[in-house]
């Protein structure tokens, strides 16, 4: 079957196309070469509109343990936020911690096609994988939490050959069914079951006597060598601490050129100035990244209102726990693995320090030179929930409608940004670098976020509009593997995604220290750890996709 | 999954056969060192004599049909038989919901679409712990976790070996830790009642010390703890068996430990307002980790009751007492409870699902029931449905949810018996609406 969209206005930086008037051609789910002379069976004629591949949205936590607990504790989230079920749709209910079926139709009304959760931890990948499952519309993924498990502490810590390492962040790349590794609070979630607050980037683990950047570089150097595409996604030390803008900067430096990635970089750019010895850092860190083409970053864009943080940062959540809002918190301690921390809260336009984290995310979008290099994420729903993203959109390419945003909040804290003076506009060639083809990119998403022949016919049409926020919140069209499944934003079909993961070589031989080490200290057996490819395919109800990596090097 | 698989290796079932690393359904600790071996539908557990998965997995099954009103006929009629009541039914009850993620997944979409209320059999007990989760929150920890780490582990209540038989012998005793703690041995306190303490054996169990009083009066024992902990006078304490001082050492105790647990099985807090009792805990754990670690760890979740929670939050947004018969869920952990329901005389018609253990049955109703269950539940009434169905990890493939609502198991097809899937046969009913 051939479905055509003519007349578009096409932005498909991965193909360096931008605002061009293209006709786009499908054929079965795929993207084709143009059959100007061929019949067409369907036809839309988007003149005028402006087209754009399925938006990705990289760092998302939508799906895992930590999030059924968000959902379970904050019950304010799930009263007066129900959605009654359609013909079409099930119902669902919440808005920080949405249910799953209502993030993915909520992602899909905004021209979402893909979604990845960051923070897996392996010891509970099967889970997240079963809520990425009940959640439909979407392409996903999902990140292994590495770098406070004790087995790879104990090998760091124990100084084994770097190619066990290496054989050992595979397997968990294998048996999580991840695309990625993350680290989170390098060492620091581990050093909290220990009884510690605090661990910079050089501070030893007061039981492995290893460091932060030990591990951070050792992940890192073994994701590079092993052809992940994908650097070690680093949600660093010190999140949320004034004076954190160190510990980033040292961070990017201690990466030598190794590829990396800083996430959620607002939480990590504070610096201590002024009265209230809370200012802001990125600016400095900006100075530093635009020299250090191997460092990408995503935001964690602040937005203000209700949400609810959840995190594997178990020793920075059990240190905000006192702010949170509601009054309720869950910490928890993971299978020597990992941990996490779910903290409601409340961001206010009044605050000063909430005021100024939002300045900080946008001024970290204003000032990266690079749209390649940085996502936009408001860390779902750390930051804020995602279905901000077209306000913020219209943040970033209306600097009259930012200024008046910049008037209503605290004056003190607008006062101590640069944000006011910043007169940077975003393109919308830029914003789908930000939201299409750089994710997919730096992911090694082969055959999604963007246009070109071969990939899978995910395509967002939206109605061009001054209003950027209108314009991006209800897209006209969303395509799915070439199947209209939205229009006018709303959900017109419902489809069930495919699991995006990477597969990178290991020696099997370290299955035999492994499996010694689930029998003698844990409470599950290797084989039973590991998430099966038909426990994700599940008769057809899911499906897999291996995106290509690099040889392994050694 | 489960339908396919099960018919693949139906072909072999009758056959004999070995099985290693077996995740057991029958409590919520979901052991999976299992060895079981199969000779034509008689299971045999080769490795341990664990009363729970003994008796679950060596169940004789009688002979079973699915029944319409007590008499025998074919699947397809049943489940006929099943849509038209479901189809009339202005306000269906779906409760027991003793299942695997499969079968809790079936139950959702059908509640869903047909307006219905979603309750756990074991929820009442559950709320012990949610209700506390949803007020004030907790910090607590998983079972690798404290079969590692911990060096003060607190027995809330009684009777955990009874939910969970293989707790102590998989998490307090076994002999490697992976830390070098000091001392090697951790001390074992019960607030409540002791077990057989014959169950605590081995090189890491160290000191037992046994607070005995009744468990009604365990909210006031935690209440003096918590205020000896906060640097509070207390001048009396009225718990027959227990003195001050005892209070006086537990809380020196909890201050010296490295990392310390409280660990308690829900229905082993079988007092009226036991979440009190998880509360106090959670607070106490909170107090004590703002100058050392200490965690807590809730046991039970046997039935699928964690997993229950798990799907229905995460499809819904809520956990269990969910009702959709506005359209859209609406959660109210009080309004929802299907017995009070019955009692009041609310509901047109009952669908009670029990795959694991066959004593869970439904509660005595003038209401219809659809009956899924193993077939060696014998319900007090005849069912108006009956439809015999397979136990997940044993006849069929699964996943579970643990106790500690972090790991899920995977559930192998044991090829016992050639049973229809609770979530195929859900969605059959739903197909024929």
């Amino acid at each position: 079957m051939l479905t055509k969209l003519t007349g578009g206005k096409v932005y498909d930086p991965a193909h360096k196309v931008s605002g061009e008037i293209r006709d786009i051609y499908v054929r079965d789910g795929k993207i084709v070469p143009p059959e100007p002379n061929a019949r067409a069976d369907q036809t839309y004629d988007v003149k005028g509109k402006i087209v754009m591949a399925g938006a990705i949205d990289p760092h998302t936590h939508i799906g895992g343990g930590k999030v059924t607990i968000a959902r379970m504790m904050l019950t304010e989230d799930h009263y007066g936020t129900e959605v009654p079920r359609t013909e079409l749709t099930r119902s669902g209910s919440g808005d920080a911690v949405p249910s799953t079926l209502l993030a993915g139709y909520r992602y899909a009304e905004m021209g979402y096609t893909a979604g990845f959760e960051p923070a897996m931890l392996p010891a509970n990948a099967r889970q997240a994988h079963m809520e990425l499952a009940d959640t439909p519309m979407l392409d996903k993924g999902a990140f292994a939490m590495l770098g406070s498990d004790d087995f790879f502490l104990r090998q760091l810590a124990a100084k084994q050959e770097f190619e066990r390492i290496k054989d050992y962040v595979a397997w968990t790349m294998h048996a999580a069914q991840a695309i990625a590794v993350k680290v989170v609070n390098p060492g620091g979630i581990s050093d909290f079951k220990f009884n510690q607050r605090k661990l910079d980037l050089d501070e030893e683990h007061i039981y492995y006597h290893i460091t932060p950047r030990d591990i951070i570089v050792t992940l890192a150097r073994a994701l590079q060598e092993l052809g992940v595409v994908h650097p070690l996604h680093v949600h660093g030390c010190n999140l949320g601490v004034p004076g954190n803008v160190e510990t980033t900067l040292a961070t990017i430096r201690a990466a030598e050129g190794l590829p990396l990635h800083l996430t959620h970089i607002q939480f990590h750019s504070y610096g201590t100035e002024g009265d209230r010895h809370f200012s802001s850092g990125a600016p400095r860190i900006h100075e530093l990244l635009n020299k250090n083409p191997n460092i990408s970053i995503d935001v964690g864009q602040v937005m203000f209102g209700q949400t609810c943080t959840a995190s594997g940062d178990s020793m920075r959540q059990f240190a905000i726990s006192k702010n949170a809002s509601p009054k309720k918190s869950v910490i928890m301690d993971i299978e020597c693995d990992a941990g996490c921390g779910v903290v409601p809260m409340r961001y206010r336009d009044k605050s000063y320090v909430n005021a100024l984290q939002w300045c900080i995310g946008l001024e970290t979008f204003l000032l990266m030179e690079d749209p390649w290099r940085i996502f936009l994420t408001t860390d779902h729903p750390n930051g804020a929930p995602f279905y901000t993203y077209p306000h913020l959109i219209r943040l970033l390419m209306d600097k009259g409608f930012r200024d008046d945003m910049l008037q209503k909040i605290n004056p003190d804290a607008a006062a101590m940004s640069i944000v006011g003076s910043l007169t940077r506009e975003y393109s919308l060639d830029e914003i789908a670098i930000m939201t299409r083809a750089g994710p997919a990119r730096s992911l090694g998403l082969k055959n999604i976020g963007h246009l070109g022949t071969g990939a899978c016919a995910d395509i967002t049409v939206y109605r061009d509009n001054a209003n950027r926020e209108t314009m991006f919140a209800t897209p006209e069209l969303v395509f799915k593997n070439g199947e209209l499944v939205v229009r006018d934003g709303k959900v017109i079909k419902v489809v069930n995604g495919a699991t995006h993961v990477a597969r990178p070589a290991y020696d099997k031989s370290i299955e035999t220290s492994l499996k010694h080490y689930f029998e003698d200290y844990h409470t599950m057996r290797m084989g039973n750890f590991a998430v099966s490819d038909d426990e994700i395919e599940n008769n057809g109800k899911g499906a897999l996709i291996v995106e290509p990596g690099r040889a392994r090097a050694s | 999954m489960a339908i396919t698989e099960a018919r693949k290796s139906g072909s072999e079932r009758g056959s004999t056969a070995r099985y290693e690393d077996v995740a057991c359904p029958f409590c919520g600790l979901l052991c999976d060192d299992l060895k079981i071996e199969r000779k034509g539908d008689q299971l045999k557990v080769l490795n341990t004599d664990c009363v729970r998965a003994v008796s679950g997995f060596e169940r004789n099954l009688p002979a079973s049909s699915p029944m319409v009103r007590g008499k025998k006929v074919g699947l397809d009629e049943a489940v006929e038989a099943a849509a038209a009541l479901v189809r009339k039914s202005k306000l269906p009850l779906y409760g027991g919901l003793t299942t695997d993620v499969e079968g809790m997944r079936a139950v959702m979409q059908l509640a869903d679409r047909t307006g219905g209320v979603v309750d756990h059999v074991l929820s009442e007990v559950q709320y012990r712990n949610l209700k506390v989760l949803q007020t004030n929150g907790w910090i607590t920890s998983t079972l690798t976790e404290v079969r590692n780490r911990a060096d003060l582990i607190i027995m809330v209540g009684g009777d955990v070996q009874k939910f969970n038989p293989r707790f102590y012998e998989r998490v307090v005793s076994p002999p490697d830790s992976m830390f070098d703690l000091k001392p090697v041995r951790r001390t074992v306190v019960f607030l409540g009642k002791a077990p057989d303490l014959s169950l605590l054996k081995g090189p890491r169990v160290g000191e037992i010390v046994v607070l005995d009083c009744d468990l009604p009066r365990l909210p006031e024992l935690l209440s003096a703890l918590r205020a000896r902990l906060r640097g509070a006078k207390v001048h009396e304490l009225d718990i027959p068996g227990i003195t001050l001082a005892d209070v006086e050492a537990l809380a020196e105790r909890c201050k010296a430990a490295k990392y310390g647990v409280f660990a308690w099985a829900p229905p082993g807090l079988d007092v009226p307002h036991a979440d009190i009792i998880v509360q106090q805990v959670a607070e106490i754990t909170k107090d004590l980790t703002a100058i050392t670690r200490f965690a807590g760890l809730p046991l039970g979740g046997n039935e699928g009751v964690v997993t229950g929670a798990a799907v229905c939050t995460w499809l819904s947004g809520s956990p269990p007492r969910v009702s959709f018969a506005s359209g859209q869920p609406d959660y109210d952990p009080y309004l929802y409870s299907i017995s009070r329901m019955l009692a009041s005389g609310e509901g047109d018609l009952l669908i009670w699902l029990a795959s694991f253990t066959p004593d869970l049955l439904p509660p005595k109703t003038k209401l219809p029931i659809i009956l899924l269950g193993t077939p060696a539940v014998k319900p007090a009434q005849t069912p108006e449905v009956f439809i015999p169905v397979g136990t997940p990890g044993v006849d069929h493939r699964g996943l579970l949810v643990r106790c500690d609502s972090v790991v899920s198991l995977p559930l192998k097809d044991l090829g016992r018996a050639e049973l229809p899937v609770a979530a195929d046969v859900l969605a059959s009913i739903e197909s024929a609406l």
